[in-house]
């Protein structure tokens, strides 16, 4: 009840504010920066995600040309890194520097902040019929947190010690004394303040989501009416919140043990190049892994489940099928979001953890691959007897599907500890991680970029540069993270600098330049997709209809270029769910149509 | 010069695509959106019909190329380490079946459902019988690989056996400090503020304690005896590091603080190794597999099996730290008559070892 006086309160302000739109013009500041339409707000994350992730790919083809060629020298190198490539080669340090900041740009910045931002600021008002956000300002702070957490991440590049180099996790007590390393140093105070700047932009960004779903879905939509895509955006929203929290408290204890000598982390060190021991005692190093995986588990979740959600739903539009077994996926996302919470050690089951309570993480971390499997089985299902569209986005859901079975089946590895004994830290986990986590939720991205892309600028990104965007990525993907699977099985470590001086890593010296080739080419692929996205911003092909896809969703009956408030008129009301395709003869059903008097159930 | 034809090349490259990429939208255009769709729909299908084919035939051949290179092929050194190789064979099979029969559905279904003229999608929404047919499957599959797993994550974590020979291993930024427990079997107490490279104390051995006195520190390589389980206390003087044993299936990690443990039985020494790959320069190696720091990629350890008698005998002709650390207390280097009291030392020593055998 106080919902729907709710709802119509807010379809009348909007009206109201929509009125006023025709009269006021906004200034740039208010409407391209200091925006509080949401639509304008994902753009801004998507935008900075892209530049993220051109940054963060440069980053590992640069280490990639260490790892593929560690013999050559590349002068051009030096004259622009400077010392960190002296002689044309990136210095050890560097190296580290580099594979830190990749691991943390891409998980944070873009597959978080680039993916999560944008699409759920995209599509939950849009799906869910609200005029905004609940809350629009703080969907602003959201961004502008995220925006200056980029600036002093970015930043610490340019600081002399480096920035931070104790890989993405930042365990201490490498990280906690600059002594044990350069990256240790004001690099790793920057990370920490970053981080907990990211934090909080994730905190308001998640609970706005939250709220947004809960509250102000239009009239007749009910949540088990909501399209798939939106309850990922839930569950994301879910995890992100109650999980940051804990990783900002491990950040801020961080920064209490490297600057007000407190021991939480710390004991029991000597510091060699100084020839001292510190005088902390009775800290534990492995609490720092606990806060940390805490969050660095829920946060795979928080990165691939938004991709799975938008891959249900183009898959399901291209195939004009609807998705196989709706309650299942939910179920399954559901499932997936409380296991979420409930596996972080199994990333520590070679750190003389309790067996016992080892086993119950092997137990709990193989259990996600069943709801994995139902999802998987159902995408397969919902692919069967349709009618198949492969436009890019379509091709970029199938490519994600692949990459998920292929990436999740080594998890079952890794999750049963006594495998992981010998696995643990290879580049197994490298290509497991990279294929399920990292180019899965990539190709999610894609496909909800060329799919959404219309809606965002009116325009069409150019096909046959998505085609071949495609077809590069996902051989290119293959190519290089397959085989990095074998070298793992040889025990090859990760985050090696160079592995010429040991002697049972002999022999994947080629493998490695082939690898590190295959990377360039698809990093080249990527600045193709770049072009394409600003080209077809200003010189795309227009749209001429309101729904190029033929989608049921509500996203789809705003005007080609909705002004801030969505809708022009009332906002639609909703009558059935969002998978009525090829239903009693016809292609597709839209949701805000009321269900005829002989149409037959689903 | 040539840098700037690489240069060159890639942008006509791009160029080219580019013009491609634009000539096929007016086409486009001109055909009507319609035709378009259906034309490269088709293209599309068959690129992901040939991309199963050649992607089944580029994991055959990768396989073919690199199976050889992993450690499985050369079997596992350690009695444990069989354990994970016969469960990682066991969850390969699994996984492997699952991953031919899912990933040949999803390419078939899109190439075989791909969008014709007069061709219905079917509005087929959900079945209860089959989502609990494969809810069910996936259960039953991983409860097995559970018990597998847990039955040998219960094995390698027990106590080790009570005849085990004991070392102690320590990492520091960039390398391993190894230290064996004399005659009277116990490690001295070590405490961290005891520490001082200057004056040949590494681990911080504290010197009241009478069991150090005869603990002996090795950093070059670590000698263990073959079929005798080995049980590693694993210690750490500065940040997180790993001690990764390959060849042995094992792996943990070295926290400062926190001692931790790992066991195993060498099955092969280090020269039957030798022989059985083929390879005179073959030695275990002990990776650092956890980021320790800008050398962490040069932390390498050795390990060699030797025979029982000759690891008895390497570690009696080691001086204790002790003497190291207070040269004035080595009986070695006092002036009178000692200089043969190793040589003797290591003859005694191979008879007690020859007895012990001959009596098996």
């Amino acid at each position: 009840m106080s919902n729907e006086a709710v709802l119509h309160a807010h379809a009348a302000t909007g009206h109201a504010e929509h009125h006023e739109h025709h009269h006021h013009h906004e200034s740039f500041i208010t409407k391209y920066i200091f925006s509080q339409d949401h639509k304008m707000i994902s753009k801004q994350f998507l935008v900075t995600g892209i530049v993220w992730a051109i940054l963060g790919g440069l980053m590992s083809v640069l280490f990639r040309l260490q790892l593929g060629y560690p013999n050559e020298t590349f002068p051009i190198l030096e004259d622009i890194l400077g010392k960190w490539a002296k002689g044309g080669k990136i210095q050890p340090e560097f190296y580290y520097a580099l594979v830190t900041m990749h691991g943390t740009v891409l998980v944070f910045f873009v597959l978080t902040a680039g993916l999560s931002g944008t699409f759920s600021n995209l599509l939950i008002p849009l799906q869910c019929g609200a005029r905004d956000m609940a809350s629009p300002f703080l969907n602003m702070l959201s961004y502008w947190f995220f925006f200056i957490s980029s600036i002093i991440m970015l930043s610490s590049f340019f600081i002399e010690t480096g920035a931070a180099s104790g890989g993405w996790t930042s365990y201490p007590p490498l990280s906690a004394i600059g002594d044990f390393s350069e990256g240790s140093k004001a690099g790793m105070d920057c990370w920490l303040i970053s981080m907990a700047l990211f934090i909080v932009s994730a905190l308001l960004g998640g609970l706005n989501y939250i709220a947004t779903v809960l509250n102000m879905r239009t009239k007749g939509l009910s949540m088990t009416k909501l399209p798939l895509t939106i309850w990922a955006f839930f569950f994301t929203a879910v995890l992100g919140v109650l999980s940051f929290p804990v990783l900002l408290s491990g950040a801020i204890l961080l920064l209490f043990d490297r600057h007000l000598g407190t021991s939480f982390y710390l004991s029991d060190i000597f510091v060699s190049k100084t020839q001292t021991a510190l005088p902390n005692e009775g800290g534990s190093a492995i609490l720092y892994q606990h806060l940390f995986w805490f969050l660095g588990h829920p946060e795979v979740y928080i990165i691939l489940l938004p991709a799975m959600g938008m891959a249900s739903e183009i898959i399901s539009t291209n195939s004009r099928k609807p998705i196989f077994g709706y309650m299942a996926m939910v179920g399954s996302l559901f499932a997936i979001c409380i296991l979420a919470f409930l596996v972080w050690a199994h990333h520590m089951f070679v750190t003389g953890l309790n067996p016992f309570l080892g086993a119950f993480f092997v137990l709990l971390t193989l259990l996600i691959a069943v709801p994995s499997a139902i999802k998987v089985f159902n995408w397969l299902t919902t692919l069967w007897k349709g009618n198949i569209r492969f436009t890019p986005a379509m091709l970029f859901a199938i490519g994600f599907v692949s990459l998920f079975i292929s990436g999740g089946l080594t998890g079952i590895y890794l999750g049963n500890s006594a495998l992981d004994y010998q696995l643990h830290d290879t580049y197994f986990v490298v290509a497991h991680f990279h294929i399920v986590m990292g180019v899965a939720s990539m190709f999610g991205m894609f496909a909800g970029i060329y799919h959404w892309y219309p809606k965002m600028f009116g325009r069409h990104l150019n096909h046959t540069l998505g085609y071949i965007h495609f077809w590069v990525t996902i051989c290119g993907a293959y190519l290089i993270f397959w085989p990095m699977h074998y070298q793992g099985l040889a025990g090859a470590p990760r985050r090696y600098y160079d592995i010429s001086n040991w002697h049972f890593l002999k022999g994947f010296d080629g493998l490695n330049q082939f690898i590190s080739t295959v990377a360039l080419i698809v990093f080249a692929t990527q600045l193709l997709f770049v072009f394409n996205y600003f080209f077809s911003m200003y010189k795309g092909r227009r749209l001429t209809t309101k729904n190029p896809w033929g989608s049921t969703t509500l996203e789809w009956t705003t005007p080609i270029n909705p002004g801030h408030g969505n809708w022009p008129g009332e906002i639609p009301e909703v009558h059935r769910w969002a998978y009525d395709y090829s239903k009693d003869g016809r292609d597709f059903i839209p949701q805000t149509e009321p269900i005829g008097a002989e149409e037959s159930h689903h | 010069m040539s840098g700037f034809f690489v240069l060159a090349t890639i942008l006509l490259i791009y160029l080219v695509i580019f013009q491609i990429a634009k000539a096929s939208e007016y086409v486009g255009v001109l055909k009507g959106e319609e035709v378009m769709r259906k034309q490269s729909n088709r293209i599309n299908g068959f690129l992901l019909i040939s991309f199963l084919v050649l992607g089944l035939i580029g994991v055959w051949y990768c396989n073919d190329l690199y199976a050889h290179k992993t450690l499985f092929a050369q079997g596992s050194a350690s009695v444990e380490g069989e354990r994970v190789d016969t469960m990682f064979m066991w969850t390969l099979g699994v996984t492997g079946v699952v991953f031919f029969i899912t990933q040949i559905l999803l390419f078939w279904f899109a190439f075989k459902y791909q969008e014709k003229d007069g061709q219905k999608a079917v509005h087929f929404a959900h079945s209860n019988k089959l989502e609990l047919i494969w809810t069910a499957i996936p259960a039953i599959a991983m409860t097995g690989l559970v018990i597998i797993g847990l039955r040998n994550w219960f094995h390698f974590t027990k106590e080790a056996p009570a005849d085990s020979v004991v070392v102690e291993i320590t990492g520091k930024q960039f390398n391993w400090i190894y230290r064996y427990p004399g005659k009277d079997k116990t490690l001295g107490k070590t405490y961290f503020k005891e520490i001082s490279d200057k004056n040949n104390n590494p681990l911080g051995q504290v010197w009241s304690d009478q069991a150090n006195n005869d603990d002996v520190i090795e950093s070059s390589e670590m000698h263990i005896p073959v079929g005798i389980p080995c049980k590693l206390i694993i210690n750490s003087r500065d940040v997180v590091h790993d001690v990764g044993l390959n060849h042995f299936r094992m792996k943990m990690d070295a926290v400062p603080g926190i001692p931790t443990t790992l066991w195993f039985t060498p099955k092969y020494t280090t020269k039957q190794m030798r022989e059985r790959l083929n390879d005179p320069e073959f030695v275990y190696e002990i990776s650092c597999d956890q980021m320790c720091g800008p050398g962490h990629f040069s932390m390498r350890g050795v390990i060699v099996v030797d025979e029982p008698t000759e690891y008895k005998i390497w570690l009696a002709t080691r001086k204790p730290n002790y003497w190291t650390a207070f040269p004035e207390k080595d009986p070695t280097k006092q002036p009178p008559a000692t200089a043969d009291t190793t040589a003797k030392k290591t003859a005694d020593v191979k008879v007690e070892a020859d007895t012990k055998i001959a009596k098996k």
